[in-house]
């Protein structure tokens, strides 16, 4: 009795083996709100067309604070996942708790060095190897305004900070707010890089919040930030507190605010609303040069046996493949990450961002947000932020925010 | 063999679980400890670092904040809710009809979680939408009542929101105290003539010393570890106004990636509950040996 169990079990393990041969991918994400969801569904799809077996692990909540935590039970466990959503600086985070993947021969065999901006490049390589695969470029600096408000009070799109003051006291007189905003600490940062990034340059923004350059930071140019912070806290309504920036976006949408500044998923709130780009909202860079990117991506996790390595494979040639970073990107809102995608069917604010996105590869400003995890660890930019969002709701000197600044930074060491 | 079991029994039963608290309550807190000497970052390290993450945390404004918060929500939320709760079960006390519904009625507030009590509360307070908006419907256009936007008010707001939670909680547990105050002292200090309120103040309140030593416990042990009333509210909003040790914690464990201040706040934390019950420990180990 005993032999004959046993061997059905030798058997099944037979079997088992052989199917296994088949690559397979056990992906951690929490892309579960509907655009997002149809745009992972898309990979699932390609994937599996391949024949590759996908195993979803969508883990939602805390803007991706949730997953965290279940990759770090799943790393601690010895039981990584094949691949993880992950970005930025975090990537490295984890290869240096060595249990990233190196996956250079997809990337050569697939050229990614040639289609990839470089400085994006850059975040998907661990001392030199490739460990993660990139998804999308979102832009941060974004300005959206309402059409009709703005032709209504005579305003042309701001290409400069006093520009955009004269504009929103015009708007302020005019009884409409100028500046829709939500205050959540995310927002305030948001907000605020593209500020310094216009006051500073995209040189001093590098400086200040990817080097964390002391002298920088403590500037007369950073105070400049803050006291254009000052101002613009005037243009927000008083009722911001907490408010969701989808809510933000639906003031501009129906006239109530002119301006908001926010990455293009708010493009995607405006699409959703059946509104058309350049008729009914305008989309614009915040003044000053440079393109701040947030950039998605599939960090690779080292995993045994055959069959997941091929998944591993597979999964990352197939999210840099053209097909999937068009259909992804006109899901989401931004635009590929590799710069040979014909843009033929994307809007007209995709279109600038492409071109702003490859100009400013050239000229070296193309710049990781500092607001969206891109540019520097968590402990870092928790700690700029927590800065920016006190200076943003109190009463707070610009003098006083830039010592704070310079004080959190290095206590965050 | 029977004798043996008889007397061994009751240990035997109680060994599991003395076994999982020893490891997942008093172990994990030695694990916390460690951490918190280490510098560990996005997972845990284990070289000992000293106390570079306390130097961390008391020079982190932030911090700083969320402390003196705990001590401001603390204290008003204890005194106010148990003030409230008493004064709410000395006027049901009165025999008056209706007692089974208000008393329900009251206690209401305590079935529902914190999170629906802050969402419900954002909303009532939120200038925009909430009793300003009302009032200022109503024709008087200067009344403002914008404390949960104001960063020096806000902590406030969320006193109202715990205290409208538990006073409720309160008052049954000061009915129950007063139920069963001896009824034949009370009849006899009626015969005597002296009035209702001196035989709350020198009579019915002393001797319901232990309900205020057990409201006080729970109240502070809701006040330390609150979270979700204030991640519902305000969300540590507007800027970093409301955090509260927990809610700083949870940042540093889950949004930072920073597990070594995440840790040496806990402690803190720790200590602060250390402080209070620790005293009660021993008052009541004290009065068993007498």
């Amino acid at each position: 009795m005993k032999s004959v169990f046993f061997g059905a079990v030798s058997a099944t393990a037979l079997i088992a083996s052989a199917v296994h041969a088949e690559p397979q991918a056990e992906v951690l994400h929490w892309w579960t709100s509907g655009g997002e969801a149809k745009s992972v569904a898309v990979l699932q799809e390609e994937f599996a067309s391949k024949g590759g077996t996908w195993t979803d692990m969508p883990v939602a909540g805390g803007g991706g604070d949730a997953a965290m935590t279940a990759l770090r039970a799943r790393v601690l466990s010895g039981n990584a996942p094949t691949a993880v959503q992950l970005k930025g600086p975090a990537i490295q985070e984890w290869y240096e708790e060595g249990v990233l993947a190196d996956i250079s021969s997809v990337a050569e065999a697939q050229n990614w060095a040639d289609v990839l901006p470089a400085s994006i490049a850059g975040h998907m390589k661990c001392e030199g190897s490739w460990c993660a695969a990139p998804v999308n470029v979102h832009r941060v600096d974004w300005i959206w305004a309402n059409a009709d408000v703005l032709e209504a009070n005579g305003i042309e799109m701001p290409t400069t900070w006093d520009e955009f003051n004269a504009a929103a006291e015009k708007l302020e007189a005019a009884g409409v707010i100028p500046l829709a905003h939500g205050g959540q600490a995310w927002q305030d940062a948001t907000v605020f890089e593209a500020v310094a990034l216009g006051i500073l340059g995209p040189d001093g923004f590098r400086k200040a919040f990817v080097d964390l350059d002391m002298d920088t930071l403590k500037s007369d140019e950073m105070k400049a930030v803050f006291d254009q912070m000052r101002t613009m806290r005037g243009y927000v309504d008083d009722n911001f507190s907490g408010r969701d920036w989808n809510l933000a976006t639906a003031m501009v949408m129906n006239g109530e605010a002119a301006f908001q500044i926010m990455g293009d998923w708010a493009k995607g709130e405006f699409m959703a609303a059946g509104k058309v780009p350049g008729e009914d909202f305008l989309c614009a860079s915040v003044p000053g040069d440079g393109f701040l990117y947030n950039v998605d991506s599939f960090a690779m996790f080292d995993v045994d046996g055959d069959d997941k390595k091929a998944g591993q494979e597979l999964l990352a040639e197939l999210i840099v493949g053209p097909n999937f970073q068009k259909v992804f990107n006109l899901n989401k809102g931004s635009i590929p990450a590799r710069t040979d995608v014909s843009l033929e069917e994307f809007d007209s604010c995709a279109h600038l961002s492409a071109k702003d996105m490859s100009e400013s590869s050239d000229n070296d400003s193309l710049l990781p947000s500092y607001a969206h995890g891109m540019a520097l660890r968590g402990a870092q930019s928790g700690a700029i932020t927590d800065v920016v969002t006190a200076h943003f709701n109190s009463d707070m000197s610009s003098e006083e925010a830039v010592n704070m600044l310079a004080d959190a930074v290095a206590n965050s060491m | 063999m029977t004798k043996w079991l008889e007397e061994n029994t009751p240990k035997l039963v109680l060994a599991p679980s003395f076994i999982a608290v020893l490891i997942f309550v008093y172990g994990f807190i030695a694990w916390t400890a460690w951490v918190s000497f280490t510098r560990s970052r996005l997972l845990p390290r284990y070289d000992i670092e000293g106390l570079i993450q306390y130097e961390r945390l008391f020079a982190s404004p932030r911090w700083d904040t969320a402390l003196n918060n705990l001590f401001v929500f603390g204290i008003l939320f204890i005194v106010i809710a148990m003030v409230l709760g008493l004064v709410l079960a000395i006027l049901l006390d009165q025999n008056i009809r209706t007692e089974g519904a208000i008393r329900t009625i009251y206690l209401y507030p305590m079935a529902l979680s914190m999170i629906v009590t802050g969402t419900a509360w954002k909303w009532i307070l939120n200038p925009g939408l909430g009793v300003e908006a009302m009032v200022r419907g109503w024709g008087f256009e200067n009344f403002t009542f914008d404390w949960l936007v104001n960063p020096d008010m806000a902590i406030y707001t969320i006193v109202i929101a715990a205290i409208w939670q538990s006073s409720g909680f309160v008052m049954a547990l000061f009915l129950a105290g007063l139920r069963s105050v001896d009824g034949e002292i009370i009849k006899a200090a009626q015969v005597d003539g002296i009035p209702t309120w001196r035989i709350y103040t020198a009579i019915i309140i002393p001797s319901m010393a232990p309900i205020f030593l057990s409201a006080f416990i729970v109240l502070s042990h809701l006040a330390i570890k609150s979270f979700d009333l204030v991640i519902a509210l305000t969300g540590g909003g507007p800027g970093y106004a409301t955090d509260l040790p927990a809610t700083y914690m949870y940042a540093m464990a889950f949004s930072r990636g920073d597990i070594g201040q995440a840790a040496s706040s806990a402690m803190i934390m720790m200590m602060v509950v250390f402080a209070i019950v620790v005293p009660y420990l021993y008052s009541e180990l004290r009065s068993k040996d007498d």
